[in-house]
């Protein structure tokens, strides 16, 4: 019997989790329809761009310079073993570009951001906010969750390219001025490689997408969490873990269509 | 009384699943009136609440407000409907990311195009009638209960609404704010020519204020009638619930099997 | 918060943003050295490309001129087929050799152009007559060892 159980178990949450991805979808597909008054009345927006991307971007400078150095550490060390120190600038901005920028800038996001937006939609579902605001004829799609959408939307690439940049500086800190690898090949080499449709507009769409993806199950969670602190605090933990597991899997994706080496 | 009722619920049935919660309910709420509905926990009289709001439909029957049945209105003219309506939520569901200033100026800017002048002036009004113009600057998070609710009462009313309904308005107040905020359901009532409906446990509050009272139990109406006939009601449960007896028609105990048997004690 | 700091926060935020994007635009790729919009085709052929890919760089005397666009085999000739899209601003002569070469040891194939003395410049479309293909470590070594092996004789 435990058997058919464990089976009936599998095909149970297979179910719910095709249910959640359909409903999901939907939920997506009225956030977009509901998205007129996000752009009429941008001020809504605005609001929640300063609690979305001005309120996270001091993590992702620190973060960005931090994760910046380490890479010049470890680079240098690395290269050295070939005599190419001179690539260092190379390797620091083609893989804070490529993958670490939107990577880790959309992770910290989730964190930051991501889990505070789970959060505050499901307390103001929880103390009955969003039925208020329904039945005083005021759609909460379109007044409190779709200005969050274009916020998390619009601050990731952003964020992403800001991190990018901090780290940079944070290999240029390392590898010019600590360690002393030449300044001018530094920088010649890194320009002779990176290319900026390829590895720089190719990472900010990597990270928009990051950005769709994480800021929906964001408004998801919060929206679709139950009305109780327990609820609510579990909505916030789903946030952030499914949205690093998105994040992941959607990078391995965008990269294979990307970068296959040819 | 006006021939045309604004409120007209003809045999509503309302279940869960296979759960039924309302059957048959019939109700006419005319213009002008207060009406309470009442019942114990769990009766139903929250869903009844949702089904005259539009957010769930019948499974059978049909509500009429102003000769129009809601649950057949598309999310449009619904949201039209809605904004002749207000609603007091429990706790009063203030916005907490707003001043009360903005809370009760919320609709106004939502549904209107009024210059912001003419809407500082409505909303010190509607504050003046709730008694807290005072408050304005304040956030939800610096209100006492009482308050809260008065602040939600105000921004109930930015609109004038035809039809006000009040889900337990009197849960959690001291004894003050609880005539405070009875007291303004009954005065906004007349000064808006509104029909209001109340949803509440508190008999004795309700029976000074209100000019109809149903009750719900079971999913059907056990009884109405004005607050002088129900005072005389000689039905067991009424009876039971206007004077609060711990036992009667609605018993203590919820089902349960044999009590010695449950205790392992063998007579 | 006040509105008008709120503004100032998110548009301060934009910009930065956007002077970022800058930065990784000139400073840290090369927009600054090389403008597509403003280019020419040239094709070349080779026995050999080794492991020359799409969008590799062309350079002259070092200097990054241009990217290569397209490889194709043409199977007629069986030989590889490579266009390249240079700056406008660099013009080379008829006789110009383009050869594969080697960034470093183990470093990143590119092209590079050595200009000869004609004094007619390629145009756009033209293809390089003289190439020289890419070196291949088995082709090297077997040739060394042929070369011991007529001298042993």
């Amino acid at each position: 019997m435990s058997v058919v159980n464990s089976v009936r178990n599998i095909g149970h949450a297979v179910i719910d989790a095709i249910w959640r991805i359909g409903y999901a979808t939907r939920f997506f597909t009225l956030i977009l329809l509901n998205s007129g008054s996000s752009f009429r009345r941008f001020r809504l927006t605005v609001k929640e761009l300063y609690f979305t991307g001005v309120m996270s971007l001091i993590i992702i400078l620190v973060a960005g310079l931090f994760v910046g150095i380490v890479l010049g550490l470890q680079g240098y060390e690395i290269l050295k073993r070939y005599g190419s120190e001179s690539a260092l600038g190379t390797l620091v901005a083609l893989s804070l570009l490529r993958e670490l920028g939107p990577v880790l800038a959309a992770l910290l996001f989730a964190g930051r951001a991501g889990s505070a937006m789970t959060a505050e939609i499901g307390l103001m579902k929880a103390s009955e906010q969003l039925a208020a605001m329904d039945m005083m004829a005021v759609s909460p799609i379109a007044r409190v969750v779709a200005p969050r959408f274009w916020a998390g939307v619009i601050s990731m690439p952003i964020l992403a390219t800001i991190f990018s940049v901090m780290g940079v500086f944070g290999g240029y800190l390392v590898g010019v001025i600590y360690i002393g690898v030449d300044e001018g090949s530094f920088w010649s080499q890194m320009q002779g490689s990176v290319e900026f449709q390829h590895d720089v507009l190719n990472g900010v769409f990597k990270s928009f997408v990051f950005g769709v993806a994480v800021t929906v199950i964001s408004v998801f969670e919060g929206f679709d969490a139950p009305p109780t602190a327990e609820g609510v605090s579990r909505a916030t933990t789903r946030t952030v873990v499914q949205s690093s597991l998105v994040i992941l899997l959607l990078d391995v994706v965008l990269t294979a269509f990307m970068f296959r080496g040819n | 009384m006006s021939p045309q009722p604004l409120v007209e619920i003809r045999d509503v049935n309302f279940a869960y699943g296979s759960r039924p919660i309302l059957k048959g309910i019939n109700m006419t709420f005319h213009k002008g009136q207060v009406i309470a509905i009442m019942g114990g926990s769990g009766c139903g009289k929250s869903t009844l609440f949702r089904l005259i709001g539009g957010a769930i439909k019948p499974t059978r029957g049909e509500i009429k407000i102003d000769g129009q049945v809601i649950h057949k209105l598309d999310q449009h003219a619904l949201y039209a409907m809605r904004r002749k309506m207000g609603v007091l939520f429990q706790f009063g569901a203030l916005f907490t990311d707003m001043s009360v200033y903005d809370n009760v100026a919320f609709q106004m800017r939502e549904h209107t195009d009024l210059p912001e002048e003419i809407i500082h002036d409505l909303v010190m009004m509607k504050l003046h009638t709730v008694g807290l113009r005072g408050t304005h600057a304040l956030m939800p998070s610096e209100l006492s209960g009482g308050m809260a609710r008065r602040v939600a009462l105000a921004r109930t009313i930015a609109l004038d609404p035809m039809l006000i309904l009040y889900d337990e308005p009197f849960t959690g107040l001291d004894p003050i704010s609880l005539t405070v905020v009875g007291d303004s359901i009954r005065r906004l009532n007349s000064a808006l020519g509104a029909t209001s409906v109340v949803v509440t446990h508190d008999i004795q509050e309700s029976m000074k204020l209100v000019d109809y009272i149903y009750f719900i139990a079971d999913g059907v109406i056990a009884a109405e009638g004005t607050p002088d006939e129900i005072e005389a009601s000689k039905t067991p449960f009424v009876h039971q619930f206007v004077h609060g007896e711990r036992d009667g028609p609605v018993p203590f105990h919820y089902p349960a099997g044999n009590y010695m048997q449950d205790l392992g004690v063998s007579i | 918060m006040e509105r008008t700091s709120l503004d100032l926060w998110v548009g301060a935020f934009v910009v930065a943003g956007v002077l970022a994007l800058t930065f990784l635009a000139f400073k840290v790729g090369n927009m600054s050295t090389y403008n597509a919009s403003e280019s020419y085709n040239l094709k070349a052929s080779f026995n050999n490309i080794g492991g020359l890919k799409t969008t590799a760089s062309v350079r002259s005397a070092g200097v990054l001129i241009g990217r290569v666009t397209e490889i194709k085999l043409n199977p007629q000739r069986y030989e590889a087929e490579v266009t390249l899209s240079i700056d406008k601003r660099y013009q080379f002569p008829k006789d110009t050799l383009i050869s594969i070469l080697t960034s470093g040891l183990l470093g990143e194939q590119y092209l590079g152009l050595k200009p000869g003395a004609d004094d007619e410049m390629l145009k756009n479309g033209d293809a390089i007559k003289q190439s020289r293909s890419a070196l291949v470590l088995e082709d090297l070594i077997g040739q060394v060892v042929a070369s011991k092996a007529e001298n042993a004789k």
